[in-house]
């Protein structure tokens, strides 16, 4: 029903106003998929093997842009999860006592096949994931293999990137990762680990398990060493299992707020350290001198990249009151040439959302701002008939106290507010409990470092925003979680001292 | 015969009682015995503290430690004789204070980077004070104890609710008014004595606490330190007496903030 009416309103707001402008008609353009084999059923990646799990649970995995399933994964329970741990404890000592240039040529191994294999493994992120094949091609492969190649160099350099720390590795750590950038965040967790000397046992999401899977064939032809890294695919119960194991040394976590704040309670009084990057709600903020077509470039691409499946998504547009209405003119004309549809289209801007899991959470927060008054705008364009779909969405008249404001929806849904003052910006801008990532656009330099000085946040766009790279730290304050991963700061959280 | 001095709590840059009037007995004096409304009084002072505090330059937060390490210097013959205190330990403290204050216009290199991204943008990342931080002192060294954590919090522009050692609050309350006298602003830090059972769970929970230093708890208090700190994902800090002097130590109440700007005509 809430889905209904949200429908009703889109269509209703669309006609109502002259803003739509019609996409222009492409032809398809759609990746070929028979690079890709899947076998129909998975297995977990244990001592350099795959293994069947002893856990009796199978999760079907399936592609959110059809609803056909792809292939089946097995649950990991505790014996699964201990005996990967071990796996990884015999790894750990030759691991980390391998001359450290070895270390690094296994790790530059990795992201050379990477490299080479990216065709393979974006398909198959786009199709296990529902993410554009444009994005999966251009953003998370290419970032997954610099990752990789970055921190390579690293591992035989430690003693100078700490000087008198004496740096050492830690032992097992374990890994979740979440599903909105599968195989981008498994670089961002296991480079790091490995060239730090740690060996790794790695949780993929439940929905999105493909990609790492298959990075499995990776280490086979690095011919890294068995138990280095292991995964272990399911859902909450594995991740819980892995958590709790008293062989790990340290849990990085990427995911929700609130399971993060699980983990962290969870390990109270265990010693064992943790990294978390959590949720966000940032705030994107424009001001009267902004270059204002480049700010909506970037606010669409803020808010709608990836479905808007981005923890550091520019979730909050705050425009300054004097250009509200022309920029909003020109973001909602941006909004109607957005082509939603097949992940698999190289003209594809926004695909598939992830799970109905996800996008029922979408709808019914969506339905929340239009309950408390926000009022909703979404462009006229067709869906698919089958497959989990939303559409670019865009609320105004909105309060700062209603849910779709404070919440993390983790959709392609944008709140706008507006200011007048900088001072306000800030005030609005730092009203969460998140703090992982904020934009500003203004022409004025001076404003630009005022305003980064001020947002309580960890990384700040100016003028651009979903900026990834290997060398810069990205990570939140706050409830967005604590640790850096990237740079100098992303390989700290993998080392002990003396 | 000696005037006696009516020891009293650092509170937002006065010296008060416990709200409740609370006192218990502690180094042969009556010292005050602070409740959870001193705790969020004290951290209120703290958070109303943090904008002033962190806003000012780094060499400026450097000169006002540099003054408390005199200050301490010039009491050290008071506190040197309280109950407690170790010899040396005064010495010491002066120590941290000038080793910090030569610390605050160093942590943005010793802890920042720049970027080599590849693209466009020019990518800097520093290291930015974190909010409000907790203390809990331990035991003994009552004063060094204290001092060097409460240094390295203050150094990188964060502002701190300190919990004095409970036995031995005296070394505590004289370093309020080495800090009175400091030109540190008022709520900068904020120093409680009392029942530390009393007052941890509110500090440990409170969401405008960001981070707990927690090597003056038992390992029964610092587990539940740490599941109060995970309902606001406040971070959870352990020093080591040997990481007592280290940029390290101010870091960890640090956050690292990322700026990306393009490169253009």
């Amino acid at each position: 029903m809430t889905d209904q009416r949200t429908r009703e309103a889109a269509t209703e707001t669309a006609h109502g106003s002259n803003h739509h402008a019609a996409a222009w008609e492409y032809a398809p353009a759609p990746e070929a998929t028979d690079i890709v084999e899947i076998a129909p059923r998975q297995r977990l990646f244990i001592g350099g093997e795959f293994v069947d799990a002893h856990g009796r649970g199978r999760i079907t995995s399936l592609n959110p842009a059809t609803e056909e399933p792809l292939s089946e994964i097995q649950e990991a329970d505790g014996e699964d999860v201990d005996r990967a741990v071990r796996a990884a404890e015999a790894a750990f000592r030759p691991w980390s006592r391998l001359r450290p240039a070895l270390r690094a040529r296994y790790v530059f191994r990795l992201s050379r096949l990477l490299q080479e294999r990216s065709r393979e493994l974006a398909v198959l992120e786009s199709l296990d994931g529902g993410k554009p094949i444009k994005e999966s091609r251009d953003v998370d492969l290419p970032l997954a293999a610099a990752h990789f190649f970055y921190y390579a160099g690293w591992a035989d350099k430690l003693e100078w990137a700490f000087p008198n720390r004496r740096p050492r590795p830690l032992g097992v750590v374990g890994q979740i990762i979440p599903w909105n950038f599968p195989l981008l965040m498994l670089a961002w967790k296991i480079a790091p680990a490995l060239a730090a000397g740690n060996t790794v046992v790695l949780k993929p999401a439940e929905t999105t398990s493909l990609t790492a899977l298959l990075f499995c064939d990776l280490c086979r032809q690095a011919e890294l060493p068995p138990g280095v890294v292991n995964i272990v695919t399911g859902g909450p119960s594995t991740g819980s299992a892995l958590v709790a194991h008293p062989g790990i040394a340290k849990v990085a976590f990427t995911g929700s707020t609130e399971v993060g704040k699980e983990i962290q309670r969870r390990l109270a009084g265990s010693g064992r350290r943790l990294t978390l990057e959590l949720g966000g709600k940032a705030a994107n903020i424009v001001f009267a001198d902004a270059a204002i077509d480049q700010a909506v470039e970037g606010i669409v691409n803020g808010i709608y990249f990836n479905q808007g499946h981005v923890c550091c998504a520019g979730s909050r547009l705050l425009v300054q009151e004097s250009i509200a209405p022309l920029l909003l003119d020109k973001l909602r004309r941006r909004l109607g040439t957005l082509r939603v549809g097949d992940p698999l289209d190289k003209n594809t801007d926004v695909g598939a959302i992830n799970s109905r899991a996800q996008l029922e959470r979408i709808e019914s927060l969506v339905a929340s701002g239009v309950e408390e008054g926000a009022e909703l705008f979404q462009p006229e364009c067709p869906l698919p008939d089958r497959g989990y779909w939303f559409r670019p969405t865009l609320f105004t008249n909105v309060a700062q106290s209603f849910r779709i404001a404070r919440e993390e929806i983790f959709g392609p849904v944008l709140s706008v507010l507006t200011f007048r003052t900088p001072e306000e910006a800030v005030a609005k801008a730092n009203n969460t409990a998140y703090g992982l990532s904020a934009g500003v656009w203004t022409e004025k330099g001076s404003r630009i470092l005022w305003m980064a000085e001020r947002m309580r946040v960890g990384v700040v766009w100016a003028n651009t925003f979903n900026r990834f790279d290997p060398t810069a730290p990205f990570g939140g304050y706050r409830e967005s979680g604590f640790g850096r991963e990237g740079g100098l700061h992303g390989l700290e959280p993998y080392l002990g001292w003396g | 015969m000696d005037v006696r001095k009516t020891y009293k709590l650092y509170l937002n840059g006065a010296f008060v009682r416990s709200e409740s009037q609370r006192t218990y007995e502690a180094q042969g004096m009556n010292v005050p015995r602070s409740t959870r409304k001193d705790v969020r009084d004290a951290v209120r002072a703290a958070r109303a503290a943090f904008a002033g505090w962190s806003g000012r330059t780094a060499m400026n937060r450097g000169q006002v430690l540099y003054r408390a390490a005199e200050m301490l210097d010039a009491r050290s013959a008071e506190v040197g004789r309280l109950e407690g205190v170790e010899r040396g330990e005064v010495a010491q403290s002066v120590e941290a204070l000038l080793w910090y204050a030569g610390l605050t216009d160093k942590l943005a290199q010793l802890g920042g980077t720049v970027n080599p991204v590849a693209g466009p943008y020019f990518t800097f990342s520093m290291p930015e004070p974190t909010g409000v931080v907790g203390i809990v002192a331990p035991e003994r060294p009552a004063l060094l104890g204290l001092v060097a954590p409460l240094a390295a919090v203050l150094s990188g522009g964060s502002t701190a609710v300190a919990l004095a050692s409970p036995a031995l609050p005296l070394p505590a309350l004289v370093l309020g008014e080495v800090l009175a006298t400091s030109d540190l602003p008022a709520g900068a830090a904020n120093l409680l004595t009392g029942r530390h059972r009393e007052m941890l769970p509110t500090l440990a929970a409170h969401r405008d606490v960001n981070a707990v230093e927690v090597s003056g708890c038992d390992e029964e208090e610092r587990r539940k330190v740490e599941e109060a700190a995970a309902d606001s994902v406040t971070r959870v800090v352990a020093t080591e007496p040997d990481q007592w002097l280290s940029p390290h130590t101010a870091l960890a109440f640090m956050e690292v903030k990322t700026v990306w700007h393009p490169v253009g005509r």
